[in-house]
């Protein structure tokens, strides 16, 4: 199983590394993969259906109980043939949407494969930690994915929020897996959930989860970014933003929940959560007129809804969510596919703008029963999935049933009104009398509606045989709920309750879509519910605003303060090291004047004269090339006391700052200025005396203490037996200390990179000095919160952000 | 047009490869005697910047046909892969080996392989300075 998810990441990266120029032909390469594992679950499928699992394990860190577990039960099998299914056809799709030459297409199918083999990695996963590791690779992939087009603002606002949004969450999931692993005692997900762990800690772990699931699978509050993702490609959003990615938080309360039913928090926590976003979701995307953001709210709803059907965990309840996970993957990935092509043919996909389509007939049939999938009519896909819904929240046995049931049935009504705007807006231009015909050479050919065609068949097929999928359903079912429930599914129950809530669920519908134009000025009302998306805006602004005053105190732009800063902090560590020392013998040294000290005598009376020379003189080329003695003397020092490496090292090192130092000198005045006032020079004095005398009696202490210092005794012993090199100094540089030398050049590379675009920024043409100015508005937008994605405001972000790395390009 | 002087134009070509070939001495000398990558990369630098000052930056350019952070960056990755290679043997990072060649006149010359890090860094060091005279080098070529 594990060699499925290699090979997508094998033939991803390929495919990003060599498939640019393959331009739109890169989708062959991409097909492989998914073809691959649809076989192989195909040659599976029957064992598995019949209730086997098949469970793998590649030992990876065992000191921590780490392991590679990966296991296929009747819900993995479900989840990769969604996975896998949608991704051929949104690939076959791909290939007809895009045009034969793009920037990065090549990218774009890589890490569409990628995505693939995370997704599968992520639903087959049997370890938590496995998981978690699968779980941030699909919202990276994404990332990347929203943000192809990067040279678009809006699209790297987008990514970067759908990020940091999926991300936190994530980071709270693992929080929550690892209480959850250390309560149980093991990370192994299948034993887990065979044996929950009871006990304080799996209240709030189970809190933590639930945050990572609901930000993934777009939750309210957390419902923003995917709306915002919708500025990705259309084959992008039907794949990842509504069949598959957004599903992972689904999966994950799904597996959890049987398990987790019965601590207290679980069930009102997560039912809670999808109803609300299941009606707060319906009521947003009835005030859509962008189709994919119409379609984006319509996912978040859906959402809500199989949150609510997985989350209270009765076996009717998690079956009905298996079907409405199944039927929702089908028509969403469709109707995402019809409005990419309407997008793709007009240029628009906004219901004010769209001519009437409704000429375009197989389109019209595409959409129309996908539509109505969505909606719950009766002989297609959607309806025995939501029947199932009713039928399983009815005899839910829960306080709060009738609650839930009037929420959902409420936004069951929502769901047919949008699902009806969707189709009236597309095809009949929402009843515009002036709207012209659509353009009969425009439509769309048979090759380019190919993929949404098999699905609507599926659709149609499972609406009039649901019994097809009796057997996957109940593997699925049965592996969730580790038992054997048996789902059957049929058009035709009989008259009872769910149906004439269907049926009120229709007529409600109608009748509000009839009205939709009368009530949107109550529905704008809805705009006033606050949105997390507006908490994110504000804290990205409040970190951006941080980070500027912080910036402002620490880096004050002063050379002598800084210098000031790293002079006292060096000293101070020595100093207080120094105190309580014993301060006997230190002065000792040699007695007679030895021709060595006379010459080190000589020459440091050279250094000496040169220093002070160096501090007094007001010239700058003058004081240059004292501190150049400075250097030179010492070197004359290191060879007198018997250290030629040092002295080589620093009179090149002398050399070379010399040149550099003149070179940079010309850009100043050629006197130094006298202007610093008398406390300021005071003060510096103080400064470097404190620096001198800390390091003179350092130096002392440390000669002093005549023990043998094992350290560089053994280096020196080794040097020749271990390192082959008589060059003590050398051999530390380029063996013993090899990983600090590794460090230093890495830092020597990023400084010179900083210093040649510091040095080219201010020369470029045409680019003023200074930093643009920044447009400094609340985190709100004029339009609102919940209008479309506040260009304003993340425009100003974008340009904040970038503005960290402008001058960075040579 | 800058001002040229005769004495500096004729010498400095020929200092230029001298100063080369000894701080080619330091860097593969270093292991044994004085000398080594660091310090061979710093007087290959010293022979840079007196084609500076012979010639202005247009001559530090032509010393290199690649580009200054190029050099950085192929010793970056040469030392960085003389690192992490003994790993792909299956030995800690930095693991160094050492043979024995026998080259005529030089008579046994003892090879460790610390000296391919060497040479990183000795890369390094020399693409450090041609970015210190991209960076500042130009900056008064009008004036001159």
């Amino acid at each position: 199983m594990a060699w499925i998810i290699l090979i997508h990441a094998v033939v991803g990266f390929l495919i990003i590394g060599f498939g640019e120029s393959l331009g739109r032909r890169a989708v062959y390469p991409a097909l492989v993969p998914p073809l691959i594992t649809l076989g192989w679950l195909a040659t599976r499928l029957g064992a598995v259906v019949d209730g086997d699992t098949l469970s793998e394990t590649i030992s990876w860190v065992p000191q921590i109980g780490l392991a590679f577990d990966v296991r296929l039960d009747g819900f993995g099998a479900l989840m990769v043939a969604i996975v896998s299914g949608i991704g051929v056809l949104v690939l076959w799709y791909a290939a007809n949407y895009f045009p034969r030459r793009q920037y990065a297409l090549g990218r774009l199918f890589g890490l569409l494969v990628l995505f693939s083999g995370a997704m599968v990695g992520l639903v087959v996963a049997d370890n938590l930690l496995v998981l978690y590791g699968f779980w941030e690779l699909t919202s990276i992939c994404s990332f990347f994915l929203i943000g192809n087009r990067h040279s678009s603002a809006p699209a790297r606002a987008a990514s970067l929020q759908a990020l940091l949004t999926t991300g936190l969450g994530a980071l709270a999931m693992l929080w929550g897996f690892v209480l959850l692993g250390e309560a149980a005692g093991t990370y192994q997900i299948s034993s887990l959930l065979a044996d929950p762990p009871r006990g304080a800690t799996v209240a709030p772990a189970l809190v933590l989860v639930l945050l990572g699931a609901a930000t993934k699978s777009a939750q309210y509050p957390f419902h923003f970014w995917l709306p915002g993702a919708m500025v990705a490609p259309t084959p992008i959003s039907a794949y990842l933003h509504s069949a598959t990615m957004v599903k992972a938080g689904v999966y994950l309360v799904a597996r959890f929940s049987p398990a987790f039913v019965g601590v207290w928090i679980w069930r009102p926590a997560v039912v809670a959560l999808g109803a609300t976003t299941m009606l707060l979701g319906g009521l947003r995307a009835l005030r859509q007129t962008d189709l994919k953001r119409l379609l984006a709210f319509g996912t978040v709803s859906q959402l809500g809804f199989m949150f609510v059907l997985f989350g209270m965990g009765t076996d009717a309840s998690i079956a009905a969510g298996c079907v409405l996970l199944t039927a929702h993957a089908v028509f969403k990935a469709t109707l995402f596919m019809g409005v990419g092509i309407i997008d793709h043919q007009i240029g628009t996909r906004d219901i004010a703008l769209l001519p009437r389509l409704a000429q375009w007939r197989p389109l019209s049939a595409v959409l129309i029963i996908s539509a109505a999938s969505m909606a719950g009519v009766p002989l297609t896909f959607g309806f025995i999935a939501k029947e199932a819904g009713y039928e399983a929240l009815l005899h839910s046995g829960t306080r709060f049933g009738g609650l839930v049931v009037a929420v959902v049935v409420t936004s069951s009504v929502l769901t047919f009104a949008y699902s009806a705007r969707l189709v009236h807006g597309s095809l009949w231009a929402g009843g515009d009398p002036d709207a012209e015909t659509a353009p009969a050479d425009k439509e769309p050919s048979m090759a380019f509606l190919g993929p949404a065609v098999v699905l609507t068949g599926l659709t149609v097929l499972f609406g009039l045989v649901p019994g097809l999928l009796d057997g996957i359903a109940s593997a699925a079912t049965d592996a969730l709920v580790h038992a054997v429930v048996g789902v059957h599914l049929a058009i035709w129950h009989g008259f009872n309750t769910a149906l004439g809530l269907s049926a009120v669920t229709i007529a409600a519908g109608t009748v509000v879509f009839l009205v939709l134009g009368r009530i949107q000025p109550a529905l704008a009302l809805g705009s006033r519910i606050p949105d997390g998306g507006r908490i994110y805006r504000g804290i990205l602004w409040g970190v951006n605003r941080g980070a500027g005053a912080v910036t402002g105190v620490v880096q004050s732009g002063s050379l002598p303060i800084y210098a000031g800063v790293v002079m006292l902090s060096t000293v101070a560590a020595p100093a207080s090291a120094l105190i309580g020392m014993p301060w006997d013998g230190i002065f000792e040294g040699a007695d007679a004047p030895t021709p060595i000290v006379i010459a080190s005598v000589t020459v440091v009376t050279i250094l000496l004269a040169a220093t002070v020379g160096a501090a007094v003189i007001r010239r700058r080329y003058a004081a240059a090339l004292l501190l150049a003695g400075v250097g030179y003397s010492m070197a004359a020092l290191f060879v007198v006391q018997g250290a030629p490496d040092l002295a080589l090292t620093t009179v090149a090192v002398e050399s070379l700052f010399t040149v550099l130092f003149v070179l940079v000198l010309r850009s100043l005045p050629e006197r130094f200025e006298q202007t610093s006032p008398l406390v300021g020079r005071l003060f510096r004095l103080v400064i470097s005396a404190s620096v001198g005398a800390v390091v003179f009696l350092f130096a002392l202490f440390a000669m002093s203490e005549r023990l043998p210092s094992s350290t560089s005794q053994e280096m020196v012993a080794r040097s020749l037996p271990d390192a082959h090199g008589r060059n003590v100094v050398n051999v530390i540089l380029v063996d013993f200390r090899g990983f600090d030398t590794l460090g230093e050049i890495t830092v020597l590379v990023a400084a010179a990179i900083g210093a040649v675009a510091l040095a080219r920024a201010v020369r470029r043409p045409g680019r003023p000095p200074d930093p643009p100015p920044e447009v400094a508005t609340a985190p709100e937008s004029p339009t609102g919160p919940f209008a479309a994605p506040d260009a304003a405001m993340e425009e100003t972000d974008v340009r904040r952000l970038d503005g960290i790395h402008e001058g960075v390009e040579p | 047009m800058m001002r040229r002087l005769v004495t500096l134009d004729q010498t400095v070509p020929i200092i230029f490869y001298v100063v080369m070939v000894g701080s080619l001495y330091m860097l593969f000398a270093g292991h044994n005697q004085p000398g080594g990558g660091f310090v061979g990369g710093l007087v290959a630098g010293a022979a840079v910047s007196l084609r500076y000052i012979s010639g202005g930056i247009q001559e530090v350019r032509s010393t290199s046909r690649l580009k200054p952070w190029t050099v950085l960056g192929i010793g970056v990755i040469v030392a960085a892969t003389a690192a992490v290679a003994p790993v792909l043997i299956g030995q800690p990072v930095l693991t160094s080996g050492y043979t024995v060649w026998e080259i005529p006149v030089l008579g046994d010359v003892a090879l460790s392989s610390a000296l391919v890090f060497d040479i990183g860094v000795y890369i390094c060091v020399v693409g450090l300075v041609l970015m210190v005279f991209e960076a500042f080098g130009d900056r008064f070529e009008k004036e001159r």
